[in-house]
């Protein structure tokens, strides 16, 4: 166990001008002898873009790669399922971007919560993943001319956007997917599917291996290396319905957490405003409407309370002046696109005041009569088909004839494990990429800058960082899965398999976990107070005791069980919820996505507070019967200045 | 397939679900009744239902693969009254609702049938061997860091389109399930059109149909004779445009492609 003293958190953010601090990074790092990487053993978590990346492109440069997915081949990981696009600062629509503007709207975006280098140097890439994807094949939408096409994104006045139809984030992964292949096929990537991590192993302060479990066999098992990356995803889940994957789970970077590395601003969750309202408690999900509908959709709500029924059985009766579309009332300049924190909100306080239409007064619209009149059914079913059908297979009900029903659901995690700017932890040799970094986002992510960010980290980052590491650990020093420090943990992972199993409780897994996401849900979503937060604070820990008083898993630990996988996320899910809402409490101001009620301007928009809080939160482990330790990392402006963000 | 019900009345359903206990076990159908399933469940919640009501009985729920329950994954699979996906177009199970059942109705479920897609348990079946294809040559030979500018390659719409309606397939497996030789030539050429249709997929054009084909021959896959049961199945809707497009390259290739060799390099 890490004592206070042990904590460091040094961002090694380089001296220098904003803009030559990667370049001058890059120069400083030391290299790995190309004859000696074979040598260094590396293990990825995680198959997505940024997991799948850095395995595919380390393996190219000649280091020996295990990557771990518990999916059952790599290509189903969850950045599969991003629809609307990636940005990059390529300015090829001549409309004013460059690599200084994407850096300063995604700063902006972040309401000031993320550190300015990391940010910098994401919008630096960008381009290069631009250019990798398209030598992959990715086969991005195109112009005529044969040149890349580009579509505006929330929280942007550029268009920066590449996209491939409604699914970009399978192509890019697809393009990943590719390339490990040909690792894999090359002996260079050993690939281990359907095997999910369970402990990480530090040994003499650094992370040297994994415990792993073969979920079709049961077996537990250890793996060593020089160095441990995990690209596994975010946390959304905690709050039971969101847009994730069913199997999206906080247990690799939560485990890493109780083994001592530190937990970023786990309150920054993104809640995205459109969404596919729910319709029944058997909902096992919410299915997003991707952005890119926002830039025809117009979003409303009707005026009149007592408009609503008529509304809601009826819209198109509705005349335009008894039709409140609050997003270009509120913010002229941004209209229909601004970000998606402000528009989720927005869409809450429309129903909050009785005006929300559908099942329960929870769902607003998002019209595209006007954009269906001006360029004809055709033309929308070009740019969106395959998402009105998708609406539709769902609903039941036709979108180019009546508005979509749309309400904001938890899609996407800011907060994830603290790096620094070489995304390593604070656990040397433990690197964290992608959604499970807590880096580059701040307190709210734009859209189509989380497949930006899992290529750039994958591709781009950790290639130069991770040799720069591996550089001063010597090869012959790799650990041996018979040290104490892998029998303990392979031991306590079994130890808990045996206590989940041997409850023999009366109530499913998924029963506890439902339960949970209504406490995250109603305390901790999209508004939080001191008293809701006290509340979930108090119920979480409660809930806690009754799981492993009363939860049933059913089956054998020794073959393929759902049940058991499920209850091992859930039982993290359970204590990790309550970091979470610990973080919100601390927080006591809004900010991007972290909205808590005490703190807001007169015309109820996020206020901040930059005196107390203009930080990130780290939080360490203490041990199961003690609370966690808030530890800060300042952040510095010096490039953007701090100032109220507005939309209007 | 029916249209959907018009009343918000729920279901009451009996279902026979395809239970085997691991990849050795014979394994057999299983039949439920299951009552009240609300219209407005996916099919896949409808199974998370009857799991529920059996772990309430002490009974092991039913093993099914499902990610990201919005049917792009490629993760779920089922044979739902002996049509893969249930039949529906353009939809996988996961998208499937239950308003397209009526009440009463008797459904039947079982996993992917195919030599090369072993059953690991329940409904799960093993799909490593799309893996195993894909490895052959699935993919455009370029190191990260090489690439060059994106607009240096300029290719035409219509071949760009074609490529992404290729590139659509998500690798659930269906078009192996609903052919009677198992084949998987859909799949198959689907990767290669995504890439023959580019011009980065074009210098190993001939290498990567050769070895694909032969791992898809090498993993137990049968062969295509023309039933189409692959198109109707898919639920990306590609077409066996793409199967005629492997063929004319596979053809081209066998007769002409031969790896170089150091005396027909012919550079000093």
């Amino acid at each position: 166990m890490a004592n206070e003293s042990d904590f460091r958190l040094d961002a090694r953010i380089p001296t220098g001008p904003i803009a030559e601090k990667w370049s001058k990074a890059k120069f400083e790092m030391k290299l790995v002898n190309p004859a000696n990487k074979r040598k260094y053993k590396v293990i990825v978590v995680g198959s997505g873009l940024a997991g799948g990346a850095a395995a595919a492109t380390l393996a190219e440069l000649g280091y020996d790669v295990a990557c771990f997915c518990f999916q059952d081949s790599p290509r189903r990981a969850h950045s599969i399922a991003a629809q609307g696009g990636i940005n990059a600062a390529k300015n090829y629509q001549n409309d004013g971007d460059s690599v200084f503007r994407l850096f300063y709207d995604t700063v902006k975006g972040g309401d000031f919560r993320a550190r300015e280098a990391n940010v910098h140097r994401l919008a630096e890439v960008s381009v290069n993943i631009i250019d990798q994807a398209t030598a992959m094949g990715v086969p991005f939408a195109r112009e005529y001319g044969g040149t890349l096409a580009n579509r505006s994104f929330g929280g942007a006045q550029v268009s920066r956007t590449f996209y491939a139809r409604g699914q970009t984030g399978q192509q890019l992964l697809l393009g990943v997917y590719a390339g490990l292949s040909r690792q894999i096929a090359a002996g260079k990537v050993k690939m281990f599917n359907r095997t999910e991590m369970l402990d990480l192993v530090v040994v003499d302060g650094r992370a040297q291996g994994i415990v792993v479990r073969d979920l079709v066999t049961g077996k537990i098992e250890s793996h060593a290396a020089h160095a441990v990356l995990l690209a596994t995803g975010g946390y959304g889940n905690v709050f039971f319905l969101s847009t994730n994957a069913m199997g999206s789970n906080v247990t690799a970077t939560y485990r890493a957490y109780k083994r001592g590395a530190g937990f970023g601003n786990p309150c920054y969750t993104q809640i995205h405003p459109t969404c596919i309202p729910v319709s029944g408690d058997y909902q096992s999900k919410l299915t997003l409407m991707s952005e890119s509908l926002r830039n025809d959709g117009r979003v409303w709500a009707p005026k009149d309370k007592a408009d609503v029924a008529k509304a809601s059985s009826d819209p198109a009766s509705i005349p335009d002046d008894k039709r409140d579309y609050y997003l270009e009332r509120k913010y002229p300049a941004f209209g229909n696109l601004c970000p998606r924190d402000i528009a989720s909100r927005a869409a809450k306080e429309a129903c909050d005041d009785g005006r929300g239409v559908g099942p329960g007064g929870r769902g607003v619209y998002l019209d595209f009569r006007d954009a269906i009149k001006r360029d004809g059914e055709a033309k929308i079913r070009e740019k969106y088909g395959n998402l009105f059908d998708m609406y539709e297979r769902i609903t039941g009900e036709n979108p180019y004839q009546k508005p979509m029903r749309i309400y904001p659901a938890v899609h996407y995690a800011m907060g994830g494990l603290w790096v620094d700017y070489h995304l390593q932890s604070n656990i040397p040799g433990l690197f964290v990429l992608g959604e499970a970094n807590f880096s580059d986002h701040g307190a709210n992510r734009l859209g189509a800058s989380a497949l930006m960010q899992g290529l750039a980290d994958g591709y781009f980052v950790i290639p130069f960082t991770l040799g720069n590491y591996l550089a001063g650990v010597p090869a012959a020093s790799l650990a041996s899965t018979g040290a104490a420090a892998f029998t303990d943990a392979e031991a306590a992972v079994k130890g808990r398999i045996n206590r989940l199993m041997s409850v023999n409780g009366k109530r499913s897994v998924e029963s506890f976990h439902k339960e949970l996401g209504h406490i995250m849900w109603e305390d901790c979503g999209m508004a939080r107070s001191k008293e809701s937060l006290e509340h979930a604070l108090k119920a979480i820990p409660e809930l806690r005791e009754r799981f492993w008083k009363d939860v049933t898993v059913l089956g054998g630990k020794d073959t393929f069980n759902q049940s058991l996988e499920k209850a091992g996320r859930v039982a993290d899910f359970l204590e990790f919820g309550e970091l979470l809402c610990r973080d919100a409490l601390e927080r006591e101001e809004s900010a991007g996505g972290h909205f808590r009620v005490e703190h807001q301007t007169p015309d109820g928009e996020a206020k901040r507070d930059d005196e107390k809080f203009c930080h990130t939160a780290v939080w360490e482990y203490q041990g199961d019967d003690k609370a966690p330790v808030r530890h800060v990392e300042p952040l510095v402006f010096e490039n953007v200045k701090l100032a109220t963000r507005s939309y209007k | 397939m029916s249209e959907p019900e018009s009343n918000d009345k729920p279901l009451n359903l009996t279902i026979y679900v395809w239970r085997q206990k691991d990849a050795k076990d014979a394994g057999g159908l299983v039949k439920y009744d299951l009552k009240g399933v609300s219209q407005h469940a996916s099919f896949l919640e409808m199974l998370d239902i009857l799991n529920e009501q059996l772990v309430g009985k002490g009974e092991e729920p039913v093993a099914f693969d499902h990610d990201c329950r919005e049917g792009i994954c490629g993760m779920c699979s089922l044979m739902i009254n002996g049509r893969p996906h249930g039949g529906f177009p353009a939809t996988t199970t996961c998208q499937v609702h239950m308003r397209h059942f009526k009440d009463g109705e008797t459904i039947y479920i079982e996993p992917w049938r195919a030599g090369a897609f072993p059953v690991v348990r329940d409904l799960v079946v093993d799909r490593a061997a799309f893996d195993k294809i894909t490895q052959a040559g699935g993919y455009i030979t370029a190191n990260c860091g090489s690439a060059q500018d994106a607009n240096a390659i300029l290719v035409p719409k219509d071949d760009a389109d074609r490529a992404m309606s290729a590139a659509a397939c998500i690798g659930c497996g269906a078009c192996v399930a609903a052919c009677p030789n198992s084949s998987a030539m859909l799949y198959t050429a689907a990767k290669l059109a995504h890439m023959h249709n580019l011009p980065q997929g074009q210098p190993e054009r001939m290498k990567r149909t050769l070895a694909m084909v032969d791992a898809m021959d090498a993993a137990g896959f049968g062969n295509c004779t023309n039933h189409y049961e692959c198109e109707a199945a898919c639920p990306k809707e590609i077409t066996r445009e793409v199967i005629a497009m492997m063929n004319r390259d596979y053809a081209k290739a066998a007769l002409s492609y031969r790896e170089p060799t150091a005396k027909s390099d012919g550079a000093g």
